[in-house]
């Protein structure tokens, strides 16, 4: 089975080169039939892969320990969810889950739009067999899942051997939450191929339009949302697992999963000002060729060791082949740029600093910089070693004081964004539309400071949320009103037929909210307590409102770790809320621990306590208890903006379309009953609406 | 004025208000990173900074006091003694052989005061296949290589 494996794999390789000459060669010739083949062979190279993968996948669940990669990673104890999830959890294999995760969308791609686009698909499907062709390199010659072990024999003959049972998996990584969070973010990461390769695709071949624009709008918005979710779970996981009491730390990989996020969001965002105005055409290009870039740039960082990070390892020469493939994709679109650049020139120009134009520019701008900061505070020790000769690195007081201004600026372009007119908006306007969430806005803030709030980013956080919050409700109010007095229906009704009629924009709204209620957990953070308490059996220690009560701590031994536990009771106001049991385990297999750490988690805060150890002088245990606001707010607007997204990927429910025109605004008696067409057309006239 | 330049302007305001903000922060949180040879010939202003050295945990070396953990960092044949003083519980990938990072600063007797120890994650990329023995494997001449039999 590794044979055959390994063999789809360098079958893939072959296809893919065909898929690229031969994808060439179709664009030079024309022809039909070339261009037909180099398309069949995208597809060939797609289930190829799916074909490697799942005989890797097979493999694990043989328990076949003839392979190197299977028996460093996976044993006969492990369960089949992590048997499964074992396959991503190292070098080789990891890179096969990328191909694998990348094949599904380009198959998705090729197949949606076979014999459509003529112009444009053929130079797609060489774009995106360029991308699959590095990786499978990496697959089949560099890092290669399918090593198999050697033994020497008597007389020094070569023989293939096998180990009796495997390694097994990282305990750290056996948690299930860690099982989801790479596919979720790999997910994220593989999708911007899509928007990159069409952009790409459609600069190299003047393609005429927006049209690549909204060939890939699904396929962004999924990568996007894939990409908010995965690295909304690796924070949960760090915060959950791992103990420290945080959920962010800077770190190096952490960055490298938000720049192409951020990147990620400007694009999303700045093609509505491509297609509305047919502006930003040289932003919206060099964005997603920014994200992609990124997105290799993030996993070549965490596989290179370039930067030292708790998750990025020891140098190995496959850093130099991701360099080498970065470098390559920069000068490809950097010559296509320069060879098209006429092409890419804004049918409109910039009329007000007060529109809705100047918002997305703004909102470009801004993400584009807390990128730049990012990427430029994970490099510090590479660019100061180049620069000053020594290795400097900063911490998150550089990466939080140049964000958080940054973060309240976004969230005062997301209220006020939608709301701007395009072109230039009136005064008036400004009054009608902003006056009352604003007053909104000042008043929480005013309220919340009269109650002893103190922290400037924090209030300020709260009367932007507040502002958003009720911009966003005004809209659905507003559109809902008119559909209610229309169709005679309930407002809540009447917010489903408004929402379903615009998915983009609503769900738009809805993952606006959720970023608000992000955002509003992270400034939690500022009221952060924690204590940390050697511990008899019997003593307390309080933090905030509660009172721990260690009642009694053990000991255990299960098949593969043994673990000590604490029996605490939580107290508030004198009565017993609840039992928290933090556990401290010790595998011995890898000599390594784990905790797991006991949270309550609330609206209001999470109580997070940790057995953090022994002390070793007086065998009592150590417990660290923290007292973390609002961070199940994080949580749960990161599940609002997923579903936001899920709402607005739903098509639009087109309302009836009638061609009987009709004075707005005129109630004429008909007996029988009322026309449809007078109340539709009138309705439509006065929703708000994309369309100028 | 014509809208590009207040626009210019604008966007002139939040890169210079911006970089002011990195300035700040890169001064508050700079650390310089040093390998463990190198520590020795650090003069004056360098031994005082925040410093970051990397190496790995020599095996035995690990001792738990009261306030303190002590241990040794090896790379490239030196070593450093270095006393852990911070209150957070050290990282659960912490043990004989691990790769460390350690932040703080050299005492002049040439001991290293740790405020802040991270433990690389054991497994996931390790280093380039040459040999390497996984923890706890047979021995008796067992390799692997990359290739089709």
């Amino acid at each position: 089975m590794d044979l055959f494996g390994s063999y789809s794999l360098l079958l893939a390789f072959a296809f893919a080169l065909y898929a690229i000459f031969g994808g060439i060669a179709a664009i030079i010739t024309r022809r039909p039939l070339l261009i037909k083949s180099a398309r069949n062979a995208g597809f060939a190279v797609c289930v190829l892969i799916w074909i490697g993968t799942a005989s890797l996948w097979y493999l694990f669940f043989t328990d076949n320990y003839s392979l190197a990669y299977v028996a460093a990673h996976s044993n006969r104890t492990l369960s089949p969810y992590y048997k499964f999830s074992a396959l991503w959890s190292g070098q080789e294999g990891s890179l096969l889950f990328w191909s694998f995760l990348l094949s599904i969308y380009v198959f998705s791609a090729l197949f949606t739009y076979r014999g459509k686009h003529p112009e444009l698909m053929p130079y797609v499907g060489v774009v995106l067999a360029g991308v699959q062709i590095f990786f499978l390199t990496m697959n089949n010659f560099v890092a290669s899942p399918y090593g198999v072990f050697i033994g020497r024999g008597a007389g020094g003959i070569l023989h293939l051997a096998t180990r009796a049972d495997g390694s097994g998996l990282n305990p750290l990584l056996q948690y299930p939450e860690m099982a989801i969070h790479p596919p979720t973010l790999y997910s994220g990461y593989t999708g911007f191929t899509i928007p990159f390769a069409f952009a790409l695709a459609a600069l190299l071949g003047r393609y005429p339009g927006e049209k690549w624009i909204h060939l890939t709008r699904r396929w962004t918005m999924i990568a996007w949302a894939f990409q908010s979710a995965g690295i909304l779970l690796g924070a949960h996981w760090a915060y959950a697992v791992l103990g420290w009491g945080g959920y962010w730390g800077w770190d190096p990989v952490e960055n490298a999963s938000l720049m192409p996020w951020l990147t990620g969001t400007a694009f999303l965002h700045s093609v509505i000002m491509q297609e509305k105005r047919g502006m930003m055409r040289v932003w919206n290009v060099w964005l997603v060729f920014l994200t992609f870039m990124l997105c290799i740039l993030g996993t070549s960082l965490t596989r290179s060791g370039a930067v030292n990070s708790v998750h990025a390892f020891a140098e190995s020469n496959i850093g130099h082949w991701f360099w080498g493939f970065l470098l390559s994709i920069i000068i490809v679109c950097l010559a296509a740029y320069f060879k098209n650049r006429d092409y890419l020139r804004s049918d409109n120009q910039l009329d007000s600093m007060i529109s809705r134009e100047s918002s997305f520019l703004f909102n470009n701008l801004i993400l584009l910089v807390a990128c730049v900061a990012v990427l430029a505070g994970t490099l510090f020790p590479v660019l100061s070693e180049a620069v000053r000769g020594s290795k400097i690195s900063v911490g998150p007081p550089f990466f939080n004081r140049v964000n958080i201004p940054i973060a309240m600026f976004l969230l005062f372009l997301t209220g006020v964004g939608p709301l701007l007119a395009w072109r230039k908006t009136s005064v008036e306007s400004l009054r009608r539309n902003f006056g009352f969430p604003l007053i909104g806005g000042f008043v929480a803030a005013v309220i919340a400071v009269a109650l002893g709030l103190r922290e400037f980013y924090v209030t300020l956080c709260l009367l932007l949320g507040v502002f958003v919050t009720l911009t966003i409700l005004a809209e659905f109010y507003r559109g809902a009103r008119v559909i209610s007095a229309r169709t005679g229906s309930n407002l809540l009704s009447s917010v489903s037929q408004l929402t379903m009629r615009n998915t983009r924009r609503y769900g738009g709204y809805v993952v606006h909210f959720g970023m608000v209620l992000v955002f509003i957990g992270i400034s939690g953070t500022a009221f952060n307590q924690d204590k940390q308490m050697d511990m008899a059996a019997g003593s307390q220690m309080s933090i905030g409102p509660y009172n721990l009560y260690l009642q009694n701590y053990d000991s255990t031994q299960q098949p593969n770790y043994s673990a000590e536990r604490a029996t605490i009771d939580v107290e508030k106001d004198g009565r017993s809320v609840m039992m928290l049991y933090p556990t401290r385990r010790f595998y011995p297999s890898n000599q390594e621990s784990g905790t797991m750490v006991a949270i309550s988690s609330t609206l209001r805060e999470d109580l997070y306590v940790v057995y953090a150890g022994t002390n070793p002088d007086t065998n009592l245990p150590v417990i660290h208890a923290y007292l973390n606001p609002l961070v199940k707010w994080i949580w749960l607007g990161g599940a609002v903006v997923v579903l936001g997204t899920i709402l607005a990927l739903v098509p639009n429910r087109q309302a009836v379309m009638v061609l009987s025109t009709a004075t707005a605004g005129q109630s004429v008696p008909v007996p029988g009953g009322v026309q449809p067409a007078q109340i539709l057309n009138s309705a439509r006239s006065q929703l708000p609406s994309d369309h100028d | 004025m014509k809208t590009k330049a207040k626009f210019g302007i604008g966007v002139a305001i939040i890169l210079v208000t911006l970089s002011c903000l990195a300035y700040v922060g890169a001064q508050q949180s700079k650390t310089y990173y040093h390998t463990i040879s190198e520590i020795p010939t650090l003069n004056g202003t360098a031994l005082h900074q925040r410093l970051r050295v990397g190496g790995d945990v020599k095996n035995g070396s690990i001792q738990h006091y009261s306030g303190r953990v002590d241990f040794v960092l090896v790379e490239q044949g030196k070593a450093l003694p270095v006393s852990y003083v911070g209150t957070d519980p050290l990282p659960d990938t912490f043990k004989d052989g691990a790769q460390c990072l350690v932040e703080g600063k050299v005492q002049p007797d040439g001991r290293f005061v740790a405020e802040t120890v991270q433990a690389k994650c054991a497994s996931k990329y390790e280093a380039a296949p040459g040999g390497q023995a996984q923890p706890g494997t047979a021995t008796g001449g067992d390799s692997y290589q990359n290739g089709k039999s």
